[in-house]
Order: C-alpha cells, then sequence, then structure tokens
C-alpha cells in the first residue's frame, strides 16, 4: 500500500487549520487582561482602605485595612499567628479532601447503579435532586447531634455539599455513549461489565471530571463554612476568619479570607490540570487551566 | 473465525444454500409504534459478491442491515446469515474517541478476547489494508473525516469476516474522498473476497462498486428492480466514463425515480 500520501495531506490540513483558528489570537490583550482586572482590584482595595471606607460608608478605618498590611501581619507577622494560619488552612484542606474522596467513591458508585435500569434511575435520582436543593445549614443541630461538632461533622458537611455534581455528571456521562457505539458492543455480543467498563466510563470521563471539578470547590466551601458552625476540636481557616473577627484582628482576618479564596482556587485549578492530563490527549478541555 | 458470538439469526428458514452468504425470505418490518418499513423482502448475497441497495430516503435500507445483523428484532419472515461474524461499517465512522487508530482497531478483537500479540498482528495488517500506517497511534479527533473512515473499515477487516455491511460508508465524504476510497474499498474485495451488501444514496457509486444493484421503493420498502452489473473486477477508475457504465446507470436512476412515486 502506498496511499500514505493521501492521508497524510489530509492530516497536514486539518493542522494548518486548527492552528491558524485560535492559537494566533492569543494576543497581548487577552494576556494582559487578567493583570489588569487584579491591578484594578488592588487600586479599589486601597481607594476603599483609605478613603471610601469613611467619606462614603461611614466606618472606622481600621475595618478595611490596606493589601500590605494584611500581608504583611497575617504572612510575615509573629510565628504564632502564622503557624495558626498554616494549620488552620492545611486542615480545612484535609476536611475538604477526605469529603470530596468519599462523595466520589458514593457518587459515582450510585450513578453506575443509577446508569444501570431506568427504573433504579428513576428511584434514586429525585433524592439525589433533594440533597442538592436542601440548604445544608439547616441541618446543623441535627448533624450535630449525631456526629459531634468536630472533624467528622465538617467533613459530612462536604460530602453532602458535593455529593450531587458528582452523580449528575456521572450518570450524564454514562449514559452519553452514542446508539452508534452501543452497538457496535452490542453486535460483537460485549456483555453489561464489557459496556460499562470499555464504552460507557471512558465515554463518562470528560463530564466525570467536570463533576469532579465543580465539586472540589464546593467542598472547599462546605469545609470553610462548616468551620463556622461546627467549632469543636482544631481550628480551621473559617474559624480563624471568625475567630480574627471577634478580636478585632482585621488585618489577620483578611488574611484568612485569602487563605481560604486561595484553597478554593488552588483545589479548582488542581483538578483542572487532573482533568487535562486524564482525557486530555483525546478531549477538548474546555475552561481555564 | 470461530470465537464470535451469533447474533439472532432469525427464523433460519429451511432451504440452507451453501452460496448464500446472506438470505432474505419475504422479510417485513413494522415497529412498535406502527411504521411498517418492510414489506415483504426477498433476496440474497452470495459469495463473493457485492450487492447494493438504492432507494429513497427513509425507505427501510438501514433496516434491512439492523435485521441482518442482528441489531434490530421483531421482523417477520425468514432470514438467515451462513456466518455470524459480519462486518458492519455505518456512515458515522464511530470511532472511540478516546481510543487510538491502534486501539480502536483492535476493539473487536478485544471484545472477544484474542491475545494481545495476535490483536497486535491483525491490527497491523488492518491499518497498512486501509493505507493508515504511521498513524497508528493518532486520536480520532486528529483525523479527517476520510482518515475516520479509513479507521473504522480497518476496525471492521480486522476479524477477516466474510460478509460486510455497509450502510452509506462514504455518505458524509467529499467527491474524491469518495472515489478514492470506493477504489480502495473494491481492491480490498478483490484481494480478501468476502462478499458485501452495501447502502449508498450514490447511483454511480452504486454501479462502480456493485455486482448486482437493488432497488427499494419508498417506505414501506419492497424491491423493485434488480440490475445486474457486467463489469469484470478489478475495475478502473475510467470505468466511470464508459458508455456501457454511463447506460446502466441512467437506467438505474430511471427505476429509482420511479421508486420514488
Ligand atoms: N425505531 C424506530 N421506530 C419507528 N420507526 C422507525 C424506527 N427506526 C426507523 N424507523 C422508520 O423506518 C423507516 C426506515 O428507516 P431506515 O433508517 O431503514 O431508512 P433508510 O432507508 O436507511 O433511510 P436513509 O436513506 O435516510 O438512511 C423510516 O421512515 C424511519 O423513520
Ligand atoms: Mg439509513
Amino acid at each position: 500500500m502506498t496511499t500514505t500520501m493521501g492521508p497524510g495531506a489530509e492530516l497536514e490540513i486539518r493542522d494548518k487549520l486548527q492552528k491558524a483558528a485560535p492559537a494566533g489570537r492569543a494576543t497581548m490583550k487577552e494576556r494582559l487582561g487578567p493583570i489588569g482586572v487584579f491591578v484594578g482590584f488592588i487600586g479599589l482595595w486601597y481607594l476603599i482602605s483609605a478613603w471610601a471606607i469613611e467619606a462614603v460608608f461611614n466606618k472606622p478605618k481600621f475595618l478595611v485595612p490596606p493589601p500590605h498590611e494584611v500581608i504583611q501581619d497575617s504572612f510575615f507577622g509573629t510565628a504564632k499567628i502564622r503557624n495558626e494560619m498554616f494549620k488552620g488552612v492545611l486542615l480545612s484542606a484535609e476536611v475538604a479532601f477526605l469529603g470530596l474522596l468519599i462523595a466520589i467513591v458514593i457518587g459515582m458508585a450510585l450513578a453506575v447503579l443509577m446508569s444501570r435500569a431506568r427504573w433504579i434511575e428513576k428511584s434514586l435520582f429525585p433524592y439525589a435532586v433533594a440533597l442538592q436543593a436542601v440548604p445544608i445549614l439547616a441541618f446543623v443541630p441535627l448533624i450535630g447531634s449525631f456526629l459531634g461538632f468536630n472533624f467528622t461533622a465538617r467533613v459530612f458537611v462536604c460530602i453532602v455539599i458535593s455529593l450531587f455534581p458528582i452523580i449528575a455528571n456521572t450518570l450524564f456521562g454514562l449514559l452519553s455513549a452514542e446508539a452508534g457505539q452501543h452497538d457496535l458492543f452490542t453486535l460483537h455480543g460485549a456483555g453489561k461489565l464489557k459496556r460499562l467498563l470499555k464504552l460507557q466510563l471512558p465515554a463518562a470521563l470528560p463530564s466525570i471530571f467536570t463533576g469532579f471539578r465543580i465539586s472540589a470547590g464546593l467542598s472547599v466551601i462546605g469545609a470553610v463554612v462548616g468551620d463556622f458552625f461546627f467549632r469543636q476540636g482544631e481550628a480551621g481557616i473559617g474559624r480563624l476568619i471568625d475567630v480574627y473577627r471577634a478580636r478585632n484582628d482585621n488585618p489577620q482576618m483578611y488574611g484568612a479570607v485569602i487563605l481560604a479564596a486561595l484553597l478554593g482556587i488552588v483545589v479548582f485549578w488542581l483538578f483542572g490540570q487532573l482533568s487535562r492530563v486524564a482525557v486530555g490527549r483525546w478531549h477538548e478541555v474546555t475552561g481555564q487551566s | 473465525m470461530s470465537a464470535v458470538p451469533t447474533p439472532s439469526a432469525g427464523d433460519a428458514g429451511g432451504v440452507v444454500d451453501p452460496a448464500a452468504a446472506l438470505r432474505f425470505q419475504n422479510v417485513s418490518m413494522v415497529f412498535p409504534d406502527g411504521t411498517k418499513a418492510l414489506d415483504d423482502v426477498s433476496f440474497e448475497v452470495r459469495r463473493g459478491e457485492f450487492v447494493t441497495i438504492v432507494g429513497p430516503s427513509g425507505c427501510g435500507k438501514s433496516t434491512v442491515l439492523r435485521i441482518a445483523s442482528g441489531l434490530l428484532r421483531g421482523a417477520t419472515g425468514h432470514y438467515s446469515l451462513a456466518d455470524s461474524n459480519i462486518g458492519y461499517v455505518f456512515q458515522d465512522a464511530t470511532l472511540l474517541p478516546w481510543r487510538t487508530v491502534q486501539k480502536n482497531v483492535e476493539l473487536f478483537a478485544e471484545l472477544h478476547g484474542l491475545d494481545r500479540s495476535e490483536r497486535d498482528r491483525r491490527a497491523a495488517e488492518a491499518i497498512e489494508l486501509v493505507g493508515l500506517k504511521g498513524f497508528e497511534r493518532s486520536y480520532p479527533r486528529r483525523l479527517s473525516g476520510g482518515m475516520r473512515m479509513r479507521a473504522s473499515l480497518a476496525r471492521s477487516l480486522v476479524l477477516n469476516p466474510k460478509l460486510f455491511f455497509f450502510d452509506e460508508p462514504f455518505g458524509a465524504l467529499d467527491e474524491i474522498t469518495r472515489e478514492k476510497l470506493n477504489e480502495e474499498l473494491l481492491r480490498l474485495f478483490v484481494h480478501e473476497n468476502f462478499a458485501a451488501l452495501f447502502i449508498t444514496h450514490s447511483i454511480y457509486e452504486a454501479v462502480f462498486l456493485s455486482t448486482r444493484v437493488l432497488v427499494m421503493s419508498s417506505r414501506p420498502g419492497r424491491l423493485v428492480a434488480e440490475f445486474e452489473v457486467p463489469f469484470p473486477y478489478p475495475r478502473a477508475d475510467d470505468l466511470r466514463f464508459d458508455p456501457h457504465f454511463a447506460e446502466l446507470s441512467g437506467k438505474v436512476s430511471h427505476a429509482l425515480r420511479e421508486a420514488h412515486s
């Protein structure tokens, strides 16, 4: 066979088309835009802290410390504060990850179960939706009385809050394999397990990772918010925010808020990378890195 | 190939003609919603024959293939396959996007539990046959439509079936790519000596490829005309400009127009 010239040429053209379109437009504007917004944000912060807080909002100045003071007092201040914050953010990360992990295991198992038969889906899915719709904070006393007000309860909040996106995205992914692809497996007598492992799960991967990413963000929120309510044991970053607020340690409070935000961003980014590694070769991973 | 499960052999009807790779006798199909798709369809595809069905859109051509392959149940009448190991090529390449070309081509061998070295060997051979050598490690999204179809062809070759179903495999391709793949398909047909049941909307494609062309009427599909195509194989590209080719194409076209009404 000497037809390699044909398809080779086809591939080349395709390559050119792909390169020509999006890559050529990654301009300076696109690069500088986000930086500009950041600079603008910091500027606004200074403006409020130095002027607007008193002149416009009629509040005492110490409520909004300027950025450099926040950084200085929170991350370069006393060792005690630094330790406290470092431990706090670590503990919250631990809670969030553990909750997420358990939610992933339970959620994926439930989704696989629901994908087995329509009636199972019909029986379970409404409750998954309900789980999503219920305001978790209403259950704080209930959770507390069963699980205490410590680590376990916080992890539980994370599980509950991050379960639904995993169930929904996994299920959606499992059901997304095309009819034509299913036909291939039918033609070759593949049973349910082969179909699940070689068709449905791989087809579901992109959407499974989307679910992970959404849930990871939620789980961090769960860990921080749960901290406000389940106040026994070591303090996570959420409780530190509250503690500093109560003490009127405003720079530290802002620092803790920044850490909590960073934790969320890092986790979101991490799962974006993970999904890129897992399915990036064959699937266009959307969203920023 | 024996490691292949039997698709529903229909009511494997009485007479077993050793020369028939596929036989339909008085097959009708009514879908559960009442749509009557096929009406009393009878034909056979003999070993080494290349039979093409042309017909108006929605007349039931795909339904014929889906019944024959066992994908669709519930037809009445008799139909039987000489061998359950069939190749089936769809209009969409239906490649699995998470698998490389190599892994896609191996799929059926994998589903039938062939061991790794055997899978490798067969896949390499099939990839070579369709001219995709060098693209084994590419993912489908990086391939053009023509190359995807080649990969799909290679995939269907891997278990060496002796009967192929083609459901408008080249319908979505541009004219030149289509003609080129037509020629390569014929080369495979001569080389591998399989029987084929092919579906297309293109009369030229039908006449160029086939030993026999069947014309189907609008729904419910019935076979209304049949043409023997006398040109010997291998058929060269310039057969398309032969006056006999034009004449036969004209006849098929005429029959198709009548089938439309
Ligand atoms: N599952 C189904 N239920 C009801 N009607 C169906 C079903 N599948 C197909 N049909 C109908 O049966 C008829 C024949 O369908 P089929 O796909 O075989 O047509 P076709 O000849 O292959 O058409 P095309 O040339 O457009 O591919 C169509 O009218 C179609 O709408
Ligand atoms: Mg069709």
